[in-house]
């Protein structure tokens, strides 16, 4: 699909009509309905310290400015709260473009800089397929020790465990049904 | 009333409050809960956010085995209800869908099966004149911001058992309990919980922003429906504030007149004694 330069004040942007159509394929929402009317940015507290807003992103899908969404800290920021779906009149499941553009972002291993969300998910999935459970205790470690802030919440983690809330050992069993769901999903971690 | 219960990573870890106030709740309005054999993680906040095949996998996994007990599911955690219940929802309305869940999880969808989250079950099965007539130790004075979190009724059309934008069913167990739900604004406000790992100062202004409304609104308390928003409104607020979060199983269990309640209080990481023995609700 042919590609185009489009100039926005924030700067030229390639835009690629296949990346739209990509996106509305793969979360199954009605991506031309948005009419920008704003209702979802209103509600929606966690990106507020993205570079976009809600209805920014869908206008950027809109427009098929995959580097720019792609590359956003806005749809890492986003907690699938579903208030935007919610409140669109348009019935557009917001969340469901942002899981998209999240699962899009991972595979190709497209993350801004210092945005850590993909390590912690791969790190939540990985404790998944090892276990079958996750391990609240090793994930917060293994968190910790990958992006180098040990001794950032070191604190709390004390307080956590004198209250048997990081409990060392715990209830897990290796599960080859969850390996196998591992596999039939791709093997992607 | 038999169900299988699916407790979560959480309720083992830092959630065990919520798991301990739960099953002797339960027990207490003769619900009995047969924890689910085998249960493995739903994939929680990650694997959407990451595989779309690896969170309807996990989770139809998780309904095949609930299938195999042939009891309806009880689903504490918020974040859990959330994966089992949009992923039966999918599976239920959607051919595709039902056969992709089948295919990742190896198994054929009944759809036999209803899942449920406790506070539903408390609300529909049990009901709130059940509830009150339980109650030993009415929390009398004590005023409470219902905090449902973003999860629990939403999507409208996965969980109709409550409004989405101004749920009720917390306020009408606080209310069932002898306690005063106030009326505040911030009911379904995200916590920011999924991001309390990675992006700490963006959750501490959400929480901040949650726990001086519940103040505002002239709470004594929140009360909570799920782990991750419990952990996340005691874990990342500012130094100073020291409002209670309860779940709303612990409120039952203190108002039905349970011995191991402050038990379970004991594991909060803010004090909620001092509030408590100011009620005479303890000690």
């Amino acid at each position: 699909m042919a590609t185009a330069t489009l100039h926005l004040p924030a700067g030229a942007i390639t835009v690629d009509a296949a990346f739209r159509e990509e996106v509305a394929r793969l979360s199954g929402q009605p991506l031309e309905l948005c009419f920008q009317c704003q209702k979802c940015a209103s509600g929606c507290y966690p990106t507020q310290e993205g570079d976009y807003t809600p209805n920014e992103i869908m206008r950027l899908v809109q427009y098929g400015a995959r580097d720019a969404v792609l590359g956003s800290r806005t749809i890492w920021l986003c907690t699938s709260c579903e208030t935007c779906g919610l409140r669109c009149p348009n019935g557009i499941r917001i969340a469901e473009v942002m899981d998209t553009l999240k699962q899009m972002a991972a595979a190709r291993g497209i993350a801004p800089a210092g945005e850590t969300g993909p390590l912690f998910h791969n790190l939540f999935l990985s404790e998944i397929r090892a276990a079958g459970r996750v391990h609240e205790t090793m994930l917060m470690l293994k968190y910790k020790l990958k992006t180098g802030n040990l001794f950032a919440d070191m604190k709390l983690g004390w307080q956590l465990f004198r209250r048997g809330k990081l409990p060392l050992v715990p209830r897990l069993k290796k599960d080859p049904a969850v390996r196998r769901i591992f596999e039939r999903a791709g093997g992607q971690e | 009333m038999q169900y299988s219960y699916y407790p979560g990573c959480s309720l083992e870890a830092t959630g065990v409050e919520y798991n301990l106030s739960t099953r002797a709740v339960a027990g207490a309005l003769g619900v009995e809960l047969v924890e689910l054999p085998g249960w493995t993680c739903c994939g929680s906040s990650s694997a959407h956010a990451v595989n779309k095949d690896l969170a309807l996998g996990l989770a139809a996994h998780n309904i095949a085995l609930a299938q195999e007990q042939g009891r309806d599911l009880v689903v504490p955690c918020s974040a859990c209800y959330t994966c089992l219940s949009k992923a039966d929802h999918q599976m239920r309305h959607d051919p595709g869908e039902r056969a992709r869940g089948e295919m990742l999880a190896g198994f054929s969808y009944t759809g036999e099966i209803q899942i449920y989250s406790f506070l539903e079950v408390v609300r529909v099965q049990v009901g709130m004149e059940r509830v009150a007539q339980t109650v030993r130790r009415p929390l009398t004075g004590l005023k409470l911001a219902c905090y449902y979190g973003c999860l629990l009724v939403r999507p409208p059309e996965v969980r109709p058992f409550d409004r989405a934008e101004d749920p009720t069913s917390l306020d009408e167990l606080a209310a069932a309990l002898g306690a005063e739900p106030v009326s505040w604004c911030y009911k379904t406000t995200c916590c920011g919980a999924g991001l309390s790992l990675t992006r700490p100062e963006v959750v501490e202004q959400l929480v901040a922003r949650l726990l001086s409304a519940a103040r505002e609104a002239g709470a004594d308390a929140l009360v909570s429906a799920c782990p991750l928003c419990q952990n996340n409104l005691e874990m990342r607020r500012p130094a100073q504030e020291d409002i209670p979060v309860f779940y709303f199983t612990e409120l039952m269990g203190l108002a039905f007149g349970l011995g191991e309640a402050p038990g379970w209080l004991k594991k909060h990481l803010v004090d909620p004694f001092p509030l408590l023995q100011r009620f005479s609700l303890v000690g």
